[in-house]
């Protein structure tokens, strides 16, 4: 029972019919994620990375057929009802997603945005959960708390959105965190601090990560294992160390090969 | 000198809590640029690089300053003298795609400029430059016939540098030309100019996010933050002895693609994010995120000046 990974996806396909056939955005893909393990899945625009998130958060679009499996702590979340799911989503897997201008709410302040997921998931009442909301910005170093809590999402930076964001996901003390590249869309010095967070929130909650990022330096300093993804398929899943140390798929060390690095004195 | 760019200011209108108040992009921005160089620009948004690129193109006019270009006072140009001087300076613009006219084929795309901006070539002749032009960018004959929306990204970017080249101006500005692209198509963009550079001894100024492309590009860097130059060195000494602690965090903050490096990180991230340019802080723009600031720092401007192989505008880089 302990061997039994947290999450296990097998043969997952999500397939989209369009007038000229079907288009396959993921193919009889295998994942497992640990209890507490950080795994990275990396690759480029329509690699089909994104899909799988949205597929174990039931976040796809009405149009995707899926096959295959998806079990959270043995449960199928494939095809789980609205309920089950919504019991799941947000309270055991949470989601950052990559702009947070655009996943939180603009007409909730950030504290009543933060205070909704206690309120939902552990019925908690409105003090208790606005106490837990402050206690959660704090966690991810927003500076004046207090202030921020008060303030709607257009009123902060967008490294302070991504950390109200990553606040929000960790508001229930979930089992598994997904992250759709929560780094893309802020600058180099404000990417530094959120992986330097998420580097911390691993360390103190114990959470399990599934980082998908399109960003191998990302992935280099967080990830456990990693996958490389093309085309909808996994070519390769390795050990995060050996995968950069030692490609073996060719388009892993296309991709290596293709980052240029900067040359900084040792 | 190809081009010299002294005291330069640009602002903008904008309304802030119900007033009209100018906003500055840039301020006091100089720096010179030689024949068949590379001057990379790097900084994080709001830091003013495209409102630089395009003030030297003339799609936004400065308050204040002066830009030579061989001699030539840019800035005072007007109508059939600008359009002639724009013949010898192009752009490349940071979505590929985007920067294309929707309804036009490449072919019509390609001619245009040669159009209106070297009327004396026969047809023939035009057609052979578009040719010539294409095979050197990578791209086929076919690709002439093609609307933007029927080209990958990679392949709009060949394009918009195709476009810049047919004209053979005297200086290309490239901003953020990679940005938009995947890992592998970015690799390919950057040899190619890479190429371009070195055979053609193009003179460029390449504004980019990405600094390991910046390091293999330029030969020198200029580093802006809220407006203002920190710091300008030839590549090397930029790279190597960073003297501007902002110059420094910078690169600090790159991730490296190696776990055994990547994970036994050094200093802590910079704290905080570039301030608001509607109210950026006294003296030193950088002083309320930098680790090292004084009560100096908030009082007193630091002007730029040579400190070694570099130009940094920090009180106190001596002792950094």
């Amino acid at each position: 029972m302990s061997t039994a990974p947290l999450l296990q996806i097998r043969g997952l396909g999500v397939y989209y019919a369009t007038a000229h056939g079907a288009v396959d955005a993921v193919n009889d893909l295998d994942l497992d994620l640990g209890a507490g393990e950080c795994l990275g899945l990396v690759g480029e625009s329509g690699s089909g990375k994104t899909a799988v998130l949205l597929a174990i958060m039931g976040l796809l679009s009405s149009q995707a057929r899926l096959r295959g499996n998806i079990r959270y702590r043995g449960t199928e979340l494939l095809g789980l009802g609205a309920p089950a799911l919504n019991a799941l989503r947000g309270a055991r897997i949470a989601m950052v997603f990559q702009d947070p201008m655009s996943a939180l709410n603009p007409y909730l302040r950030v504290i009543d945005q933060l205070s909704e997921v206690s309120r939902v998931h552990g019925g908690s009442s409105r003090r208790a959960a606005e106490q837990r909301a402050l206690e959660m910005l704090e966690s991810v170093q927003i500076g004046e708390p207090e202030r921020r809590a008060r303030q709607y999402p257009h009123q902060l930076s967008g490294g302070m959105r991504q950390r109200v964001m990553i606040a929000m996901a960790l508001m229930a003390e979930p089992e598994i965190v997904l992250a759709d590249e929560p780094t893309t869309a802020l600058d180099v010095t404000v990417q530094a601090q959120i992986l330097s967070l998420l580097q911390q929130v691993r360390a103190r909650t114990g959470a399990a990560l599934l980082l998908v990022t399109h960003d191998l330096g990302v992935v280099a300093q967080l990830a456990d294992r990693v996958g490389v993804m093309r085309a909808g398929r996994l070519l390769e899943l390795a050990d995060c160390e050996r995968l950069f140390a030692s490609p073996r798929h060719a388009y892993t060390q296309t991709l290596l090969a293709a980052l240029p690095k900067l040359e900084l004195p040792a | 000198m190809l081009l010299e760019v002294r005291n330069l200011r640009v602002s903008f209108p904008v309304r802030h809590a119900g007033r009209s108040v100018r906003v500055r992009a840039l301020d006091d921005v100089g720096f010179a640029l030689a024949s068949a160089e590379t001057l990379g620009i790097v900084g994080e948004s709001g830091s003013g690089k495209s409102t630089l690129a395009r003030t030297l193109l003339r799609l936004n006019e400065p308050e204040h300053g002066q830009v030579r270009f061989r001699g030539l006072d840019l800035l005072s140009l007007n109508g059939t003298e600008l359009q002639r001087a724009r013949a010898r300076l192009q752009m490349i613009f940071q979505d590929g795609i985007a920067a294309l006219d929707p309804r036009q084929r490449i072919g019509a795309t390609l001619e245009e400029p040669l159009q209106v901006l070297k009327p004396e070539l026969s047809e023939d002749a035009r057609r052979e430059r578009v040719l010539t032009v294409l095979a050197r960018v990578g791209l086929e004959p076919q690709h002439l016939q093609r609307y933007p929306h029927q080209l990958s990204g990679g392949q709009a970017q060949r394009i918009g540098i195709a476009r810049a080249l047919i004209v053979e101006p005297e200086l290309i500005v490239c901003d953020e030309p990679l940005s938009s692209l995947d890992v592998s198509i970015k690799a390919q963009i950057t040899a190619l100019l890479l190429e371009l550079k070195r055979e053609l001894r193009l003179s460029l100024i390449f504004i980019a996010h990405d600094l390991p492309a910046v390091q293999l590009l330029s030969d020198r860097v200029l580093v802006l933050y809220l407006g203002r130059v920190m710091e300008i060195a030839a590549r090397d000494a930029l790279f190597q002895r960073p003297r501007h602690p902002y110059t420094r965090a910078l690169l600090q903050a790159v991730p490296v693609p190696d776990p055994r490096i990547a994970r036994q990180r050094r200093a802590p991230p910079l704290a905080g994010e570039i301030p608001s340019s509607l109210s950026p802080p006294s003296g030193c723009v950088f002083r309320t995120r930098c680790p090292h600031a004084i009560e100096r720092c908030a009082l007193e401007l630091p002007v730029l000046r040579q400190l070694g192989d570099s130009q940094v505008a920090c009180h106190r880089a001596e002792e950094l």
